[in-house]
C-alpha cells in the first residue's frame, strides 16, 4: 500500500493539523509515514504545502516525485491547482471550495472552478460552510480529511482515533467537534 | 520526529549539558525541542537563546572547556557570524565533546543565499557528518560527542532544510550520563598565542589522515555494490533518498557510495572509480564533492553532476531531478493553470511593522526615496507592496552600518529599519560606529519584543533597548519612543520628520508586541 499526498492551503489554515491527524491514523494502521513540511517565511499568509507519504514499505524520499501523487488535499481551491504537476494520472484532487482571499489579484471564482473540469478525479466540498453549520468554523481542515477518507485506504476509526490523539490535550469538546467535522466531510463527499 | 528534533533528542540522549543558538530557519526547532524537553528540564540542560551565533559558539566552546558536552546550532549564514570562533575552535580543540550543527537552506526557502557549510567544515579541517535521514540525524548527534572527544576537535553536523523539516520514525539509543566536568589537562590548550597556535595547527593538520581513516570505516559511509558498472554513483546526505526512490525496494543497479561523513573516504571512492566507467555525484548544496573529484585538470575521467549540467547548478535536489539525471523518462505532469496568482508571505493584519512603514513612507515623501536600509526579519516584507518601503536587506545588522556608509557618502538623511532581535544580534556595534562619528542617520528599531520571523522566540534585548542606545552614547533627546498603532499615525510621522531633520544619530524605537506572540499568550492564559 502506498499513498502519496500533497497537502496545500494558506498559512494558518491548519495544514499541519491535517498532516498530523492523517499521519497518526496511518501509524495506528502500522504503516510508515514520512512528512515534509514548510516552516518559517511561508507561514505569513503565504502558500503552504506539505508532502505526506504513507506506505506499507520503508519510504526513501522526503519529497513526492512529480506526476506520482495519489492525492492533492487542499483547504483552499486555488492552492490545490498550484501543485497539479505532482498529481498522477489517476490521482484525486479533494478541495475546499471556499477561497481564502488575501491578495488583490485573486482569480475570478467561476474561472478558477472551471480549471477543475480538466482534472479526472475531483471532490469539491464547501468545507467552510459545513464547519460553520456545525458551529465550529475552524474545523474546515478536518472536514476536508473526512471528504478524503474513502480514498485514503485507512480505516475510518483510525482517522477518528487520530483526531482523539492529536487534539487530546484540548479537551473532549474540541475532540467531539472535530469528530463531527470529520463525519460531516465524509457524508458531504458521498452525496 | 522532525530531523531537527531527532538531532536534539540524540544530543540529549548523548549526554549533552547545553545547547547554544540564535534562531534561524531551518535550525530553530533543534533548540526549541530542547527547551520543551522534560528530560532536558530534569537534567537542567542549558537551552536559552544567545544574542547571536558568535556568542553561542563561544559559549558552547566554554562549556566544552569545562569538560561538558555542548552543541551550538545555527542556520548556514549564522556560521558566517560565528566563523571566527568556529575556525579557531578547531585549533584549540575541545575538552568536552562539541557539536556544531548547521542547517543549510538550498533553494533559499527563507534565506539570503544557499552557501554550503561543508566548505566551512573543510576550511576548519574538521570532520563533517551529514545525515541522510532522521535516524542518522539522531545517531550522529548521539554519537558525535564521543567522536569529538576521541579526536579532540569539534564535529560539524550538516543538514539541509528538507531533512530538518521532514518527519519520520526514530529508534532511540541508550541514554548516556552527562560528563562530570573536568578542566583541560593542558592549561595552555585554549591559548592561541602565535607560538602556541602554530604547534596546535600542525597537530590539527596531522590529524587529517586519522579523519580520512575514520571516514573509511564509518557506519555512515557505505559502498553498495551494483551489477551495472557503466555508472558509479556518489550520493551525499539526503540525496541518497532521492536516488534510491527511483528503484524498486531501494536497490540501485549501479555501484553506489553513500556519504555521511567527511573528509571523503579515499579508498572507497578510488574503488568506485576503478570499477565504473564514470561517476555521477548527487549532493545537496554546492558541488563540493564533484569539484574535488574533478580537480583542476579533469584527469581524463568523466565526473557528472551539477557542474556539467546533469543536475541544476543551483537549488535543492528532488526525486524528479534525480530521476532525470539517472536517465528515467519524466512522468506525465499536469500543468499549473496560468491564471493562478502568487501568494507571497506578508505582514500580519494588525502587525506593528505595518504602522511603522505607513508612517515612514509618509515622512519620507518630502525627502525622497531609495534611502531606507533595512535588515533581516518580518519587517523585510516591507520591501513588497503595498509598502515598497525599503531598499536593502543584506545580513544581520547591515541596515545601520550601510546607512552610516551611505551618510558618509553624502546621502543625508539615511534611514535604517531594524528589528529588536536583529539590533541586539548585530546592530549595537554599528550604532556605536555611527555615534562616534555623529553620522546623520535615523535608526528605527521596530520593536515587537520577539524574534518573530522564526516563530516568536525570546529576544535578548526586550525592555532594554532604550538603555542600550543610551549606553552606546545616543543623545537622550534623540532616543524617541513611539507607540505604533494606527491612531498614532500623525504623531509618528511628526516625530520621524523631526528626527530625520536632525544632523546626527537618532534612534526611534517603535514598541508594540508582535500580535502572534500576544495571541499565543492570550490563548495560553485562556487554556
Amino acid at each position: 500500500m502506498k499513498k502519496d499526498i500533497i497537502l496545500s492551503g494558506v498559512g494558518g489554515q491548519g495544514i499541519l493539523s491535517v498532516a498530523a491527524v492523517i499521519g497518526m491514523a496511518a501509524l495506528e494502521s502500522n504503516l510508515f509515514v514520512k512528512q515534509a513540511e514548510v516552516h518559517g517565511m511561508s507561514q505569513r499568509g503565504g502558500a503552504v504545502q506539505s508532502h505526506l507519504r504513507i506506505s506499507s514499505e520503508e519510504i526513501a524520499s522526503d519529497l513526492i516525485p512529480n506526476g506520482s501523487a495519489d492525492m492533492i488535499l487542499s483547504v483552499e481551491p486555488m492552492e490545490a491547482l498550484r501543485y497539479l504537476p505532482f498529481l498522477s494520472k489517476d490521482g484525486w484532487v479533494i478541495t475546499n471550495t471556499t477561497p481564502y482571499v488575501n491578495i488583490p489579484d485573486y482569480p475570478e471564482m467561476d474561472e478558477l472552478m472551471k480549471q477543475y473540469d480538466a482534472i479526472p478525479n475531483v471532490i469539491k466540498v464547501n468545507a467552510d460552510e459545513i464547519a460553520k453549520q456545525l458551529g465550529s468554523p475552524r474545523s474546515s481542515n478536518i472536514v476536508i480529511i473526512g471528504a478524503a477518507a474513502p480514498h485514503l485506504d485507512i480505516p475510518f476509526e483510525n482517522l477518528e482515533n487520530g483526531i482523539r490523539k492529536i487534539f487530546g490535550r484540548k479537551g473532549d469538546k474540541i475532540i467531539d467537534k472535530n469528530l463531527e467535522a470529520l463525519r460531516a466531510g465524509r457524508d458531504a463527499a458521498q452525496n | 520526529m522532525l530531523g531537527a528534533e531527532a538531532i536534539a533528542q540524540g544530543a540529549i540522549d548523548g549526554g549533552m549539558s547545553g545547547v547554544y543558538a540564535y534562531p534561524g530557519t531551518p535550525s530553530t526547532e533543534i533548540t526549541e525541542y530542547v527547551q520543551n524537553s522534560k528530560l532536558a528540564k530534569e537534567r537542567n540542560i542549558h537551552s536559552k537563546w544567545s544574542a547571536n551565533e558568535k556568542t553561542a559558539m563561544e559559549s558552547a566552546l566554554g562549556m566544552s572547556y569545562a569538560g561538558k558536552r555542548s552543541m551550538v546550532c545555527m542556520k548556514h549564514v549564522g556560521l558566517n557570524v560565528a566563523a571566527d570562533p568556529f575556525i579557531n575552535s578547531a585549533i584549540t580543540g575541545v575538552n568536552g565533546g562539541m557539536l556544531v550543527t548547521v542547517a543549510d537552506d538550498p533553494s533559499m526557502h527563507s534565506s539570503q543565499n544557499e552557501q554550503d557549510s561543508r566548505y566551512y567544515g573543510k576550511f576548519a579541517l574538521i570532520p563533517v557528518l551529514e545525515p541522510a535521514n532522521q535516524q542518522e540525524a539522531y545517531d550522529m548527534a548521539h554519537d558525535g560527542f564521543e567522536m569529538s572527544e576521541k579526536f579532540g576537535v569539534p564535529i560539524m553536523i550538516r543538514i539541509t532544510t528538507r531533512l530538518s523539516h521532514s518527519r519520520y520514525g526514530v529508534m532511540p539509543k541508550p541514554r548516556l550520563d552527562e560528563n562530570k566536568g573536568t578542566l583541560p589537562n593542558d592549561p595552555k590548550q585554549f591559548i592561541l598565542l602565535p607560538a602556541l597556535a602554530r604547534k596546535k595547527y600542525k597537530k590539527l593538520v596531522e590529524l587529517q589522515d586519522d579523519f580520512v581513516n575514520a571516514s573509511e570505516t564509518s557506519l555512515y559511509n557505505t559502498y553498495i555494490d551494483g551489477k551495472d558498472k557503466s555508472l558509479g554513483i556518489i550520493a551525499c546526505g539526503i540525496a541518497y533518498n532521492y536516488v534510491i526512490e527511483n528503484y524498486e525496494g531501494g536497490k540501485c543497479p549501479y555501484p553506489l557510495v553513500k556519504i555521511g561523513q567527511y573528509p571523503l573516504p579515499k579508498n572507497m571512492i578510488e574503488k568506485l572509480k576503478s570499477e565504473c566507467a564514470k561517476i555521477l555525484v548527487f549532493e545537496e548544496g554546492y558541488p563540493i564533492v564533484e569539484e574535488m573529484l574533478k580537480g583542476f585538470f579533469d584527469a581524463g575521467y568523466e565526473i557528472k553532476g551539477r557542474l556539467d549540467g546533469t543536475l541544476p547548478r543551483d537549488g535543492e535536489l528532488n526525486p524528479s531531478l534525480t530521476a532525470k539525471a539517472l536517465g528515467f523518462e519524466a512522468k506525465e505532469e499536469m500543468p499549473v493553470p496560468s491564471m493562478l496568482a502568487n501568494r507571497p508571505p506578508m505582514l500580519c493584519t494588525g502587525c506593528s511593522h505595518r504602522d511603522v512603514y505607513d508612517a515612514l513612507n509618509e515622512a519620507m515623501k518630502e525627502i525622497g526615496d531609495k534611502r531606507v536600509f533595512s535588515d533581516i526579519g518580518c519587517y523585510t516584507l516591507g520591501a513588497l507592496p503595498p509598502f515598497n518601503a525599503i531598499n536593502s536587506c543584506v545580513d544581520m545588522g547591515a541596515s545601520i552600518t550601510m546607512a552610516k556608509g551611505a551618510a558618509d557618502a553624502g546621502l543625508v538623511p539615511s534611514v535604517a529599519v531594524i528589528g529588536d532581535s536583529t539590533f541586539t544580534h548585530s546592530g549595537i556595534t554599528g550604532l556605536l560606529d555611527a555615534v562616534n562619528e555623529k553620522s546623520p542617520i535615523t535608526v528605527i528599531i521596530s520593536d515587537n519584543s520577539t524574534t518573530a520571523m522564526t516563530g516568536g522566540q525570546d529576544s535578548t534585548g526586550t525592555g532594554k533597548l532604550d538603555k542600550i542606545c543610551l549606553g552606546v552614547g545616543v543623545e537622550p533627546e534623540h532616543i524617541r519612543i513611539l507607540n505604533p498603532v494606527p491612531k498614532m499615525h500623525d504623531e509618528m510621522v511628526k516625530v520621524l520628520k523631526e528626527e530625520l531633520a536632525y544632523n546626527g544619530v537618532s534612534v526611534v524605537i517603535a514598541e508594540r508586541e508582535c500580535i502572534q506572540t500576544l495571541g499565543k499568550k492570550k490563548k495560553h492564559k485562556a487554556e
